[in-house]
């Protein structure tokens, strides 16, 4: 493994694939756009193989970045092409080639217009996503971060609903603002530090005055991405709007890229204004947490529905990177690859019965389990994993981001705990007004249940949900010791004055002893 | 030991897979019979569990595998077979045995039977996995799982709009509780440092003048914990203020209500306190808080029961109250008194739960008893069972809920607690009210003349052997579980319980309840005597009593209707504002303010600059030369001002 760049090949391979379906740009012909889509899902299919193999050489024992990959890339501005994996990345990784597949399989019929276009708006993201989550240039994690939003605006816009080019184009414009005032501070430090290398970036202690405005230029790219409130509008408009695989992909991959940067950047970086701000992120997050419930609570249409869900998810996330305590940042982690998959799945849900009847109206619908079975137990799995059910992943990262931010802060904690109650409200009522009851609207007497191509999508996403619930080990030991990195770099610095904190943790290690 | 404990645990939930999955394909009659026959055989293995290790007094600890472990959050998959545990399993497969076959009969001709057979399977399988959990978050695991069971079961009928209701409802209320849960969880490991039971329990004496800072203010951080854990304890075990889902899910068969909602679920938070008895010893005030809390549930629950007309919910609400009394011994630390009561509990509940049961289906699904009278005569059998369920219900000598009633009022009688005799007034008058309500139900239910129409009354025949057989077998533990285990359970010498209940030396109150003064040990006699003798005077002998009283006291009667107006406040302190907060926030937050002013706003202040820029371009000389006229008056002017 040495000798081969294996992260790179796992990067581009999808722009590979794009590649080889360009040949039938523009094309109208069936058989051409057949070609594209079993071009398009066997390179994602390699690419995840890939993906795989990185998860098998990867060794968990170190927080040293694995498989790397550097050369000059612009020698004279001293900028590399430098990738690599870590604990924190290397799950965002194996989430992004496991839904990109997936929404290849539940775009197959779907998408009807400009097929090879679409494939490759896909594989062309992928790229992006891979590369954003692997990069350790910041020009060239610039690069890609900025990248992923074209082929998610063409997604949006072209394929999208009626309403598509208001959405796409603020989504486009909203995250673009925020990524501009990153680009700021990444100028900067390229200049503090010299190079734009960001291990080398990593280790550099910068100004706690500078630090301040530093990490407000991230915190307004990642604010918006991940989204925290009240920067979120942009996201359940642009939910509505897409078509189902991007829904898929927004929710499940893109929306990480927000928690990813402040875990990978902000964190270790600016520990002094990471610790200020904490307060704040508390409080938006806290907010986030009842205020999209809520809102949630309201909603008339199923994709804004889940999209204000995943607001509230973020929220969760959010407090548990700024406990940076190890339950709660590992617990950050899970909770984003967990929502991953499970908003990927409610989304996938609403496919399915919006490609039967075309409307996202709960109102339309009810009853759905007369002639559905099949579907109601895979919609009930993902609504209990989004109540966040013990036994599914759902919970494991709920429970850790409220064990972690309990430590620091009991207030954060215990207000964020009512978002059980709310999210459970929002998901069983929307379940209860589209599953259950009596078949009113005619155009639902002769929906089919699922078909065997809409059961293969949902597997693996039942699978992970449910072993991630029982038994999260691999992926908490995966990730272990790259968080601990981060929290040692941020105590480092921060010198543990705090004595409150420590005094548990001694007692706590004292204990450990004890017994063992 | 280790093959047999996880036979028991797991074999409910294989028999659900088989049902779940592939029931649909082979038939009602496969899936009856695969989950009937895996059911008994968890049971007889519990019942053997419990004969070989249940007089040991040891704790068997079997490890499975990591669950969560992160730093020195240290979870695993495990059973703990203990004593209590083993009392738990015992009571949860017999019942749940006896469910099973009951369904076959009632749920005869349902179209959902599989589903109904696996969910009941599924049911028994996360309440065995939450009363043998090592640890708290493994419990949490079983408690939320029996939650979802009892979710999909209250809303089984999901064509009916009230059903899926109570099921949202139950939910619901549930979670409200669950947040102390998980917050006590919390607070214990930051207290302790672990989850686990035993380590917990070990550490408790070191711990027992900790303080917790919990929003912002000081705690005794071990009354803390319990009371935390109470308020999840409260929810699952209906006490008041989270009682009202109880009622409401009784829209569920009644085989559900029987298995679920009477003797295992809802008495999982009575298991999960006395579980945490080494906590609570060092926690007076909490478990003062418990006996207030449940003596005011039984009384308030009893009052209800008197005035309601469904047969179902009223007794419905008197395992409200009998949960009441569990947790007034709980809090008063007569621990084995509480798993005593939950044990005769269990079997003279499910008695009249599918004696309830019985009667419906005899009267074609009615359940107003206001509508039913005189049919004794043609269903015998079921009026039998009835009176058994009742007498073991009001704690008539030598019936089970005797003994176990009248040793729950002794310990509050000899408490040092000072809320003791306060708990001993209140257990007292629910007492009187409990035998009144059982009587009221089986006098309007049975006898005088008959209040339904001709097609019920030619309709109506007793129960098939299939749904008869389970009663027996329960009755039977109605007569004689309580004179059994008496001696086994709270007798004065019996070392039964071992290490799984932690009772301090001074607050041993059960060799004081066992040399009360005679008056005390049959108050519970006399009061249920006279509860009856009340119900018999207002229903049998002075018929029109009732509604000259209910007219005379009409506020009492419509408040106690009304059902102490817990629903109706609910409604407008919680449930309609979260619901207008959420449109408003939804519509005025999102869409006025921060839409408004964020994105849209940018976009139409961009658009608004660009017009207006537009618009000074109007192409006319004039108006430019215009224009620079003003620009060189005003530069001129500045460079004036300057200088």
């Amino acid at each position: 493994m040495d000798v081969l760049p294996l992260l790179s090949i796992t990067i581009f391979l999808p722009l590979l694939g794009a590649i080889a379906i360009s040949s039938s740009w523009g094309s109208l012909n069936d058989a051409q756009a057949n070609n594209a889509r079993w071009v398009a899902l066997w390179t994602s299919l390699v690419t995840l193989g890939m993906s795989l193999i990185l998860l098998w050489y990867y060794k968990p024992a170190t927080s040293d970045f694995q498989f790397e990959d550097k050369f000059h890339w612009m020698p004279v501005l001293n900028v590399s092409y430098h990738v690599g994996l870590d604990g924190i990345s290397l799950p965002f990784v194996l989430l992004s080639t496991l839904l990109i597949p997936i929404c290849i399989v539940a775009s197959w019929s779907s998408i009807k217009k400009r097929v090879p276009e679409y494939m490759i708006a896909f594989l062309v993201l992928e790229t992006m996503l891979l590369g954003m989550f692997s990069a350790l240039d910041f020009i060239l994690f610039y690069f890609f971060f900025e990248g992923v939003l074209i082929p998610m605006f063409l997604i949006i816009g072209i394929w999208g609903g009626d309403n598509r080019m208001y959405a796409a184009y603020k989504f486009f414009l909203y995250t673009l603002l925020g990524s501009v005032l990153m680009l700021l501070a990444i100028i900067y430090i390229y200049f503090e530090v010299g190079g734009s290398d960001i291990p080398l970036a990593l280790t550099t202690p910068f100004d706690p005055k500078v630090q301040i405005w530093l990490w407000l230029a991230f915190f307004a790219s990642f604010a918006v991405k991940i989204p925290m409130w009240p920067f979120h509008t942009w996201l359940p408009d642009a939910h509505v709007e897409a078509p189902t695989a991007g829904s898929v992909i927004l929710a499940g991959i893109l929306l990480k890229m927000g928690g990813y940067g402040f875990i990978r950047l902000s964190i270790p970086m600016f520990p002094e204004a990471s610790s200020t701000f904490t307060p704040l992120m508390f409080t938006l997050s806290v907010i986030a947490i009842i205020y999209t419930s809520l809102v949630a609570l309201a909603q008339k249409d199923m994709k804004k529905l889940i999209a204000y869900s995943s607001v509230a998810h973020m929220g969760f996330v959010t407090l548990g990177i700024f406990s940076v305590d190890p339950q709660g940042l590992q617990g950050a982690v899970m909770q984003m690859v967990s929502h991953g998959l499970i908003s990927a799945a409610l989304f996938l849900c609403v496919g399915v019965v919006y490609d039967r009847i075309h409307s996202r109206e709960i109102a339309d619908y009810g009853g759905l389990v007369h002639r559905m079975p099949r579907y109601a137990v895979v919609f009930m799995v993902f609504i209990l994993a989004s109540v966040g059910l013990p036994g599914t992943s759902g919970f494991v990262g709920e429970f850790l981001v409220l064990l972690g931010t309990y430590k620091v802060n009991t207030w954060a904690s215990t207000l964020a705990s009512l978002g059980m109650v709310l999210g459970a409200a929002y998901a069983l009522w929307l379940y209860r007004r589209v599953i259950f009851g009596i078949m009113i609207n005619p155009k639902l007497k002769t929906v089919l249940d699922l078909n065997w191509r809409e059961a293969v999508v949902f597997t693996p996403l039942v699978a992970g949900t449910l072993i991630l619930g029982i038994y999260p080990m691999p992926l908490l030991t995966m990730m272990e010791a790259s968080v601990a990195n981060v929290i040692d770099q941020f105590h480092i610095v921060l010198d543990p004055e705090d004595g409150l904190i420590d005094q548990a943790k001694s007692l706590q290690m004292a204990l450990h002893l004890k017994r063992n | 030991m280790n093959i047999l404990a996880f036979c028991v645990v797991f074999l409910p939930l294989i028999s659900f897979f088989f049902a779940g999955i592939i029931g649909e394909k082979l038939g009602d009659r496969f899936s009856q019979w695969v989950t009937c026959s895996f059911m008994g055989l968890s049971m007889i293995f519990a019942v053997f569990l419990f004969f070989k290790m249940g007089f040991q007094r040891e704790t068997l600890l079997i490890f499975l595998f990591n669950w969560i472990h992160v730093e020195f959050l240290e979870v695993s998959w495990g059973l703990q077979i203990d004593s209590l545990s083993l009392v738990m399993m015992g009571v949860v497969t017999c019942v749940s045995f006896t469910v099973h076959v009951y369904s076959i009969g009632y749920m005869r001709g349902d179209p959902g039977i599989p589903r109904f057979m696996s969910y009941l399977s599924l049911f028994t399988f996360f309440m065995l996995v939450l009363v043998t959990a090592p640890n708290l978050l493994q419990m949490f695991f079983g408690w939320e799982g029996v939650g979802l069971c009892s979710y999909l079961l209250i809303g089984y009928w999901y064509d009916r709009e009230a059903a899926n209701a109570a099921a949202i409802k139950a939910f619901l209320v549930n979670r409200m509780g669950d947040i102390g849960f998980v917050l006590g969880i919390l607070t214990v490991f930051i207290i302790f440092g672990t989850v686990d039971f035993g380590a917990i329990f070990e550490f408790v004496e070191e711990h027992q003048n900790d303080t917790f800072v919990f929003l912002s203010m000081p705690f005794h951080s071990l009354t803390l914990i319990t009371i935390l854990l109470f308020i999840g304890a409260m929810g699952k075990s209906a006490q008041i203020g989270l009682h009202t889902w109880l009622p409401d899910a009784m829209e569920g068969p009644t085989p559900v209500s029987a298995l679920i909602h009477a003797a295992t679920m809802v008495t999982a938070g009575v298991f999960m306190v006395v579980r945490m008895s080494p906590l609570l010893e060092y926690a007076p005030l909490a478990r003062e808080f418990i006996t207030m809390v449940g003596a005011a549930t039984a009384l308030m629950a009893a009052t209800i029961a008197c005035v309601q007309n469904d047969i179902k919910r009223i007794i419905a609400y008197s395992t409200c109250s009998q949960l009441g009394y569990m947790f007034m011994a709980v809090g008063l630390s007569g621990y084995s008194a509480s798993m005593f009561h939950l044990t005769t509990h269990a079997f003279f509940k499910a008695l009249l739960f599918l004696g309830a049961g019985s009667v419906i289906h005899a009267m074609s699904d009615e359940q107003n008893i206001q509508k039913m009278g005189g049919i004794w005569k043609f269903i015998p059998v079921t009026y039998i069972i009835m009176w058994i369920g009742s007498l073991a219900l009001a704690g008539i000598p030598f019936f089970a809920g005797f003994y176990s009633k009248d040793i729950i009022l002794e310990i509050n009688w000899v408490s040092q607690l000072s809320i003791g005799k306060v708990a001993f007034v209140f257990g007292l008058a629910a007492a009187i009210l409990t035998a009144f309500y059982s009587w009221r139900l089986i006098l309007l239910t049975f006898h005088g003349k008959s209040r339904a129409d001709e097609a019920v009354m030619s309709h109506i025949h007793e129960s098939p052997l299939v749904m008869l057989f389970p009663l027996f077998v329960l009755a039977i533990g109605s007569i004689f579980s309580g004179y059994l285990l008496y001696d086994l359970f709270v007798g004065e010498k019996s070392l039964f319980w071992g290490p799984a209940i932690f009772v301090l030396p001074k607050d041993n109150v059960l060799h004081a309840a066992h040399h009360v003064n005679g008056w005390i040990h049959w108050s519970p006699t006399l009061a249920a005597s006279l509860g009856m003798a009340l119900a018999y005077i207002l229903y049998h002998f002075m018929k029109t009593w009732p509604e000259r009283l209910s007219t005379y006291f009409k506020r009492v009667y419509v408040f106690l209707l009304k059902k102490w107006y817990f629903d109706e406040v609910y409604d407008r302190l919680f449930v309609n504002p979260s619901l207008k907060l959420g449109k408003l926030l939804w519509e005025e937050g999102d869409k006025e303010i921060i839409d408004g002013l964020g994105p849209n706003g940018f976009a139409s202040l961009s658009l608004a600059g660009g017009r207006l820029l537009c618009a000074l371009q109007t192409g006319y000389v004039y108006h430019y030369a215009f224009a620079m006229i003003i620009g060189l008056v005003l530069m001129i002017s500045w460079y004036y001002w300057l200088y």
